[in-house]
């Protein structure tokens, strides 16, 4: 560490390669840890929510008669209840256990979704430019301003309520940010020195989209596909509050934070504890990718 | 560049008009019927006949469609179901609180956010940039109600720093823009930090490193001026993000914006409000756009040519 | 014969309770208070509004013929000095307080009473309240639109007006102490149209000083108000938009002096363990009922016996706990603060094995499955999943569908698209306290309708025909008679089990200390959240 933080302060500015081979050796036995550490905690995750029924100590859906106090107030952490109980005296680590299904899809599936979608769209208008990447810009215009809570309520009423169709509201509403940024990002790249350098040598549209472009917005492309989980787990949170989400009594992360944000102040437990495990997922998700960048192409280490 | 301002502004028309398409033929497709939920759970099948009839809820959706257009190209946007005040009246009612939110939002969104992410960029893979990460998630993470009540009770309650909620000065705007500023800024300063990062590689950064510029003026000139953009077009959605959104803070620190009204008009089908602060914030997301479409060139020069 | 004699005992009755002997001795005039309120304020116009927020404003800016004593459901003349019923019922004569001004200054007089009465129920005005009036000779006329005048209402002379009816109708004047039956002055009616809501002139207690959209609305006292004692406040200022949690740290800390929305759930047991608020809570029941409706149209629930089952799986203690025991457990439609009430009756017991018998006796020894119905906002959603692992332990698995208020008032009003319904958030507080109200609109053959509120769908011919016997006993001396007979008429419905009702709300209101008032007023069944012209205070 000293020895590492000495040849830094000495080399940083004037040689950056030795820099770059120093620091490199040494974050790479770091990120390994780290990386191990997330890659765990998903690990825990998925297998908390394939094997729920197993692990968890009580069953998700039971009302205890003795879960409550006698004012109805919910219970705080204790032997009976690890995490304490919810506001209908449910085990709230039963509860989060089973929800780690529930938030596994909307939080990666749904976000994933919105992330291809929105960087395909993006892309498009970004690099194809024109007549095409002009009316696909505006279209993503359209969508933003579009009231997505009306939305959800039609959704709703229409369909009968269930993980896929807010799977599929999610990715409907979240798209048009990507999109949006990635456009911006795919603009300044195409007209960068090294794009055109590229043209100049003749490579063909394609070849300069995959092997020159699209890795350039790989950071960004990570930026949402993490930071976008946390965000869609609490949406998921709003939408079956307007009825569209998944029916109670059955668990999700965002749900049980939904119902239980305004007793904050007297059980923060209830909310503590599922923010937490929101947190964990978004991070390890991006550790893990993180690490995994990484090793398959170093040239990207370090971005996102 | 006129040419693109014309047909800019002509697109930007049409998206205006497709959103209130859109959200009239939604506002139908809920079943629920706003005549009853206005009439009452009193009223006889006569008042609820007679009160459709007076909107013209009775006719043809397309008839129905083209009187609201006809009524907008006037520059009427009709009267509540619920409130029968004019629908302008109750915007423009709510207009200052919800701007004032969305600059003093930015602000500390753009405040938390881009210093930490060129801080996190420029000390890549260190213990700074872990913090500044978590410190991001963290933020992203975090409902806004429990973030807001928190501030609330710890700055208004506990230490009185502040006004317990309510509308009015630079006091009053603090604590529920800081609250958006941290729940907004962990994006920022995601998206600042990889786009520097990516910048910081680039060629000409090395050239100028190469030529002995000082590391903070490679990253704060060089680098800044070119990692922005996706950012800026961050704040640019932002303008329209803050229009129908912020209920959850609103609510929390009494703040009467427009969040609330949209939220409450939903919850009763009050079409003619709904279609109103759609159309607001349809014009604030084109507009938003625009301007970060305007700017980006400006930053980088490259991006005139087209 | 006029019945002078009714006027008489209600005028003795009146000056001795009320208002310069009793409230003579307590509390001073003076000082402003504030109210916070989460919700916008829609409209003070008293013939539109008709929540539960606006209801009790309104009726502190207008004032109609009758009025409730304060804190009571006693009804007493208000803008009437006195009034005689003819012996058929059919003639209700008033003769007016006079010198009573509106806030604009003019004197009120008998025309504003017909003009604002018609007003009402003239279809233009698209009021809520327009289908109480039906018994007012005339009502069908001006419905259908072809006259705007009111047949059935005469002003003889600047001070008296008579009504007649086609129909003799016991809750007659009930309907008079509805907002709906205020009187507004026509020359600013006509001045604001449509905005009138907004620009609220009435000859209440209070007149409107200010109100800043979404922000907030201040009254001032009017002080040319009829009861010269009265209000004690200089006056009220709402501030609107406020979150109820915030809204009390506000109060703790003495920047407000009423909860609009109450105590907010999630701070509920706190506070009220908290010795420090012992004073400054108060405790009162009010006139609600909350609910189960069997769509009784639609199998299963076609079968009295599954109706029955169903009242005795849910564990209604168990529901009510989980609000925080802020309601009384109910087996009846009617709240025990209902005249009808009947405290003798025991309803179905809590009883998950009989439940089972009934289920299997109507071929269902396995249940069966079904959809619950319930609003979205807190607590509803949590106490239909109570209610639903009760029903689960009977055999009958039970969707939860939660959806905001609208989509869930439409499915009921429709006969085959709800089976069950949880009323809560949305049904149902009385109008006026008059058992009569609990039954047409919710149970009668009436609501039965599409788009209606009978979301049982139950219509029993044979009770119908006592609900009409019993609405036309406007004689006085048959009150008893008649309120017996709605207390039979509310246990038979019990014997087919088209609801399983569950808890009467008890209302909570958290004050600052130095409002003062009787108890009654804080928790006054009429005006909700307080009586704004009584309470007074103290700094």
């Amino acid at each position: 560490m000293d020895c590492n933080y000495l040849l830094r302060s000495f080399f940083y500015f004037d040689l950056p390669g030795i820099e770059f081979a120093v620091s490199y050796a040494w974050r790479k036995f770091l990120r390994k840890k780290v990386a191990v550490t997330a890659a765990g905690v998903l690990a825990v995750i998925i297998l908390a929510a394939v094997f729920a029924p197993v692990l968890a100590p009580h069953d998700p859906y039971e009302q205890f008669f003795e879960g409550l106090t006698l004012q109805g107030a919910p219970l705080p952490p204790s032997a009976e209840f690890f995490l304490g109980t919810d506001l209908l005296g449910r085990d709230l680590l039963s509860r989060l256990l089973y929800g780690a299904r529930t938030s596994l899809i909307i939080g990666v599936v749904a976000n994933g979704v919105a992330v291809l979608l929105g960087t395909f769209l993006g892309v498009i208008g970004g690099y194809v430019g024109g007549f095409i990447g002009g009316a696909v810009m505006r279209f993503t215009d359209l969508m933003m301003a579009f009231p997505a809570l009306l939305l959800a309520i039609a959704l709703a009423a229409i369909f009968t309520p269930s993980l896929w169709i807010v799977a599929l509201v999610i990715a409907l509403v979240n798209w048009v940010w990507v999109a949006r940024v990635i456009y911006a990002q795919t603009r300044s790249l195409a007209e960068s020195e090294f794009i055109e350098a590229v043209r100049s040598l003749g490579a063909s549209w394609p070849r300069i989209l995959f092997l020159h472009v699209i890795p350039h917005l790989a950071p960004t492309v990570f930026v949402w596909s993490t930071l976008g989980i946390s965000t869609t787990v609490l949406l998921e949170a709003t939408l079956s509050f307007l009825g569209i989400g998944v029916r109670p009594p059955m668990p999700s992360w965002g749900g049980i934070i939904y119902e239980s944000q305004s007793y904050f102040l007297d059980a923060p437990w209830l909310v503590f504890f599922p923010g937490l495990a929101i947190l964990m997922l978004a991070l390890a998700f991006n550790l893990v990718g993180d690490a995994l960048r990484d090793v398959l192409d170093p040239t990207q280490r370090g971005r996102g | 560049m006129f040419l693109f301002l014309a047909k800019r502004f002509g697109a930007s028309g049409l998206i205006v008009i497709g959103i209130t398409f859109i959200t009239f033929l939604l506002s139908y497709f809920i079943p629920a019927d706003p005549v009853r939920m206005l009439a009452g759970r009193s009223a006889t099948q006569e008042t609820v006949e007679s009160i459709r009839h007076q909107l013209g809820l009775d006719q043809p959706l397309p008839v129905q469609y083209l009187k609201y257009l006809g009524r907008l190209v006037q520059g009427d946007l009709g009267r509540s179901y619920k409130q029968k005040t004019q629908v302008a009246e109750l915007i423009a009612s709510r207009m200052p609180a919800t701007l004032k939110l969305l600059v003093g939002a930015i602000f500390f969104e753009v405040l938390f956010g881009i210093p930490a992410g060129i801080f996190a960029a420029s000390r890549r893979g260190r213990k700074a940039d872990n913090l500044a990460m978590i410190a991001s998630f963290v933020g992203v993470s975090a409902p806004q109600f429990v973030v807001g009540l928190l501030l609330l009770w710890v700055f208004a309650y506990k230490m009185a720093l502040y006004p317990l909620g309510g509308y009015g000065g630079l006091s009053h705007l603090i604590l529920p823009a800081v609250t958006l500023g941290i729940t907004g800024g962990g994006w920022y300063s995601r998206m600042m930090r990889s786009s520097m990062v990516d910048v910081l590689q680039q060629d000409y950064i090395r050239t100028a490193r190469a030529k002995g510029v000082r590391e903070s003026a490679v990253v704060l000139v060089h680098g800044l001026r070119n990692a922005v953009l996706p950012v800026i077009a961050m704040i640019g959605m932002d303008i329209g993000f803050f229009m129908s959104w912020t209920v959850v803070v609103e609510s929390v620190y009494g703040w009467p914006g427009i969040g609330q009204l949209t939220w409450q008009s939903i919850q009763v089908i009050d079409t003619p409000v709904i279609m109103g602060v759609t159309l607001v914030a349809a014009l604030a997301i084109v507009i938003g756009n625009f301007m970060a479409d305007l700017i980006m060139p400006l930053i980088d020069p490259r991006l005139r040519v087209r | 014969m006029q019945r002078n004699w009714i006027v008489l005992v209600l005028l003795v009755g009146f000056i001795m309770t009320w208002p310069w002997s009793a409230v003579a001795g307590e509390g001073k005039k003076g000082g402003t208070i504030t109210i916070t309120y989460k919700d916008d304020v829609v409209t003070l116009d008293p013939a539109i509004g008709y929540d539960w927020q606006n209801w009790s404003m309104i009726k502190s800016l207008f004032s109609g013929l009758m009025d409730y004593e304060p804190g009571t459901t006693a009804l007493t003349p208000d803008l009437a000095e006195s009034y005689s019923v003819s012996d058929d019922g059919l003639i209700y004569t008033f003769k007016l307080r006079s010198g009573v001004k509106f806030h604009n200054g003019r004197e009120l007089v008998a025309s504003d009473v017909k003009y604002s009465i018609e007003r009402t129920v003239n279809p233009e005005t698209q009021s809520p309240g327009q289908g109480f009036y039906n018994m007012i000779k005339g009502f069908d006329d001006v419905v259908a639109g072809k006259t705007e005048r009111l047949e059935g209402i005469e002003t003889s002379d600047e001070q008296t007006v008579v009504f007649e009816l086609s129909r003799p109708d016991a809750t007659f004047l009930h309907l008079l102490a509805l907002n709906f039956a205020f009187i507004v002055p026509k020359e600013e009616v006509e001045k604001w149209g449509a905005d009138f809501g907004k620009h609220p002139v009435g000859s209440g207690a209070f007149k409107l000083k200010e109100w800043k959209l979404g922000q907030s609305i201040e009254w001032v006292r009017n002080p040319d108000y009829h009861f010269p004692d009265r209000p004690k406040l200089d006056g009220v200022i709402f501030e609107i938009g406020q979150e109820p949690t915030v809204a009390l740290m506000r109060l703790q800390r003495g920047e407000v002096d009423i909860l609009g929305d109450g105590i907010p759930p999630a701070r509920f047991v706190q506070i009220k363990n908290d010795p420090k608020y012992k004073d400054q809570i108060v405790e009162g029941g009010q006139l609600h009922t909350g609910y189960v409706t069997m769509n009784v149209r639609m199998e299963p629930f076609d079968d009295a016996r599954v109706r029955k089952a169903v009242n005795m799986a849910i564990n209604k203690d168990r529901v009510v706990k989980i609000i925080n025991n802020r309601a009384v457990v109910a087996n009846q439609p009617l709240p025990p603060a209902m005249p009808g009430y009947d405290p003798d009756y025991e309803g179905y017991p809590y009883d998950p094995e009989q439940a089972k018998d009934l289920l299997a006796e109507a071929g269902y020894p396995d249940g069966f499955e079904t959809e619950l119905w319930t609003m979205n906002v807190d607590p509803n959603p949590r106490i239909a999943q109570s209610m639903q692992q009760n029903l689960a332990a009977i055999g009958i698995k039970a969707d939860i569908l939660n959806q905001s208020q609208g989509p869930v008032i439409a499915a009921g009003g429709e006969p085959d698209q709800a089976p069950m319904i949880w009323s809560g958030g949305m049904a149902w507080i009385a109008d006026y306290p008059d058992p009569s109200n609990f039954y047409g609109p919710i149970l009668g053959c009436g609501g039965a309708v599409k788009g209606g509120w009978n979301w049982a769908w139950y219509c029993n011919e044979e009770i119908e025909k006592m609900a009409t016997k019993a609405d036309s006993m406007s004689d006085p001396a048959q009150a008893e008679k008649r309120i017996d007979l709605w207390r039979e008429i509310f246990i038979k419905i019990m014997d087919d089990a088209p609801w399983a009702p569950i808890f009467n709300e008890q209302r909570f209101t958290m004050h600052s200390p130095r409002v003062k008032g009787k108890p009654s007023y804080f928790v006054d069944p009429v005006h909700i959240p307080i009586n704004y012209e009584n309470i007074y205070v103290e700094d």
